[in-house]
């Protein structure tokens, strides 16, 4: 469904991405993890076409799509729900999630517009209670319920999540996880980034890791879980210690 | 026969070579990071791992030596420290310094997993029982294909090599259906079963997976007439992991590679540049999913030939043909290649002497001499002078024609030569190799 072959990626001057690599088949759920500013959110900016990437080739669903603009992945069914949610705070939520439909409103039939949102209700109930709201009332667990639901009004082929668990508590990130492993039970492709390893690689089938810009390891999920390196250094087990090793080693 | 993991064995090129660049790009990534050996190469090189943006982009790394691993030994190649390796095993390293190999969990989990495939290929299945007559030991054949048999479901006999007699017996007690070993230890097998007199037909064999050293066309034809079984050939370099690297399927029309955890090249082992598929050269082999000990263009030495013709058993991965040769074996005697499998192909056509042999080199009075040490078979015992000249003007004759240069032949005794293998096959005994 989406492949990454050699991505080269700049901010400016500096160089975010060396040559990443990847993919992700249909109704695959796939996570990119690794420490901060390893450049997973670089790729999936590169992806989505916020960035255009300096050299390599992204295609999706067949098609070579590099350097497309969002607005046209948009219709192609790659949709990306951004990190921090960036909602429309004063809009309710029933007009955030009509939002999530504008690149489609004009050709789509107000029944299926109707359908749509009753999905995304049927996903998250808590949205239906709350849609007269306004975004900017929501909890945190909400609003990422409501970008994510506001994602899938696209009728996306593939998800881009970008920390989903950011700054949520234990309990609803488990929440989260469950509809984006739903979702994916349900035919939508997924690709999540995330800090949050443990959540990340209990959903996912595979993972990629990413270290300063490269994909330093990849595999299924279960065998990235038990690698001894990823525990230390992603899933809270004796983090420093692999951080002084790793300084003795460069 | 069911291919046993068909996602990966039956991929599509273009999945194939995606999957094999995002492997490579994380192998590199490591063994840069984590193998000085290998930041100090692509140092000199003057390369970084984002150098490698296409599979073709190989070309650019710096190889791996035998003498490289020697030179690490025990644990400088390591990728991982070494808490995070669960197994060691090491190479027959003569009197030199053994090269020593580490496997992470999940290096052994694939492991298991690449073997079974060749198994499956060769014809096992859970429902065979599976005699393992590799040395259980630090040498990888033993425990590597016992894994992979164990992960087939087959019930496995682990009776390692050695005390053929008992082997034998267990082999018709037990009910072995499948015998893996080497060749030549199925060879002495054969024999010593015709000398206590153990009809072949006594034994529930239907199939034997060979490795470990060259199994010649001769051989294999002999081996799966006499035990009346189908023989395969597999592919294994302990360095790189051990058995797994390749395996033929039934149709015996080449060893499929595990191309989803190893990349392969062929190239001219002088000018060091790939050579066209189908043609000869030395193998190349970097590992695509190692952690303990990832290999970047190791040189096996092994000399062999790939095609990407699709086979016909529904397998599409590359195939490669059985190693014949060796770069290393190969002795030069008077400019002339003399490669000891022509000569164990050779022995096979002339009457009254066992394809076992020893080939010594001298050099006298500034000039190189190759004698052959061949063993009589034991119907051919005989005083009689005359006959036994004849036979060794007929291995003359017939090496000249063959090899193109005439060696002295010195006929030895039955079963002198047991003790001859991989290792001890040539002795060079002059002074500049």
């Amino acid at each position: 469904m989406l492949k990454l072959h050699s991505v080269v990626t700049y901010y400016g001057k500096i160089l975010a991405l060396r040559g990443v690599s990847l993919h992700v088949d249909p109704g695959e759920v796939v996570a990119l993890i690794g420490p901060n500013g390893a450049g997973k959110t670089t790729v999936l900016n590169t992806i989505s076409g916020i960035i255009a990437p300096r050299s390599g080739k992204i295609t999706f669903d067949g098609r070579d799509v590099t350097g497309f603009s969002a607005e046209k992945l948009v219709t192609m069914g790659l949709v990306q729900v951004p990190e921090g949610r960036q909602l429309f705070a004063e809009m309710t939520v029933q007009e955030n999630l009509m939002l999530g439909a504008y690149r489609r409103s004009r050709a789509a039939k107000r029944r299926e517009l109707a359908e749509d949102i009753a999905r995304v209700h049927e996903i998250f109930p808590i949205l239906k209670e709350r849609f007269k709201q306004s975004a900017g009332t929501l909890s945190g667990g909400e609003q990422q319920m409501l970008a994510i639901g506001r994602a899938l009004m696209a009728r996306p082929k593939m998800l881009l999540l970008d920390e989903p668990s950011m700054g949520l508590a234990p309990l609803i990130v488990k929440d989260i996880f469950n509809v984006i492993s739903n979702l994916s039970k349900q035919g939508t492709t997924v690709l999540v980034v995330e800090q949050n390893a443990k959540a990340a690689l209990a959903i996912a089938g595979r993972a990629y890791v990413m270290e300063t810009g490269r994909v330093v390891m990849e595999g299924a999920a279960a065998e990235l879980s038990r690698n001894p390196e990823i525990q230390r250094a992603y899933l809270g087990k004796g983090y420093k210690q692999i951080l002084d090793e790793t300084e003795l080693k460069a | 026969m069911p291919i046993w993991n068909p996602t990966v064995e039956k991929m599509g090129a273009v999945e194939l070579e995606q999957l094999q660049l995002e492997r490579l790009q994380t192998t590199v990534n490591r063994a840069y990071r984590n193998v000085p050996f290998y930041h100090r190469k692509f140092s000199e090189l003057g390369i970084a791992p984002e150098d490698v943006l296409e599979l073709s982009d190989i070309a650019k790394l710096p190889f791996t030596t035998k003498d490289d691993l020697r030179d690490g030994y025990p644990y400088e190649m390591f990728a991982v420290p070494l808490r995070e390796i669960v197994r060691i095993h090491a190479s027959s390293g003569g009197s030199a310094k053994p090269i020593v190999v580490g496997y992470t969990r999940n290096d052994l989990d694939h492991w298991a997993e690449l073997v079974a495939r060749v198994m499956s290929a060769g014809g096992v299945t859970k429902d065979d029982v599976v005699q393992v007559a590799f040395d259980y030991g630090l040498l990888t054949g033993g425990f590597g294909m016992h894994g992979g048999a164990e992960r087939l479901g087959a019930s496995v006999i682990p009776v390692s090599s050695g005390n053929t007699e008992r082997q034998i017996q267990i082999m018709q007690d037990f009910r072995s259906t499948v015998l893996v070993g080497t060749p030549s230890y199925a060879l002495y097998m054969i024999e010593l079963m015709d000398r206590i007199g153990v009809p072949p037909a006594s034994l529930c064999l239907r199939v034997g997976l060979f490795g470990g050293e060259p199994m010649s066309a001769k051989t294999r034809e002999h081996i799966e007439s006499r035990l009346g079984i189908i023989a395969t050939d597999n592919y294994g370099v302990s360095a790189v992991m051990g058995p797994g690297i390749a395996g033929e399927c039934e149709l015996k029309k080449g060893l499929h590679i595990n191309e989803d955890h190893f990349y392969v090249e062929v190239i001219d082992p002088e000018t060091e540049k790939a050579v066209p598929d189908g043609e000869q050269g030395e193998l190349v082999i970097t590992t695509l999913s190692k952690e303990g000990l990832p290999m970047i263009r190791y040189r096996t030495r092994d000399i062999t030939s790939v095609t990407r013709e699709p086979c016909e058993c529904g397998r599409t991965s590359a195939r490669m043909d059985p190693i014949r040769k060796r770069t290393d074996d190969m002795v030069i005697v008077r400019g002339v290649n003399v490669y000891p499998s022509e000569v164990e192909a050779l022995l096979y056509t002339i009457e009254h002497v066992e394809p076992r042999y020893q080939i010594l080199v001298d050099r006298e009075g500034g000039l190189d001499y190759l004698t052959l040490l061949v063993e009589l078979s034991p119907v051919m015992v005989t005083d009689q002078m005359q006959k036994l000249i004849e036979l060794e003007e007929a291995i003359k004759h017939s090496f000249h024609a063959v090899i193109g240069l005439t060696p002295r032949v010195r006929l030895v005794e039955p079963r002198t030569l047991q003790s001859v293998g991989p290792t001890n096959r040539v002795v060079d005994n002059r002074e500049n190799g």
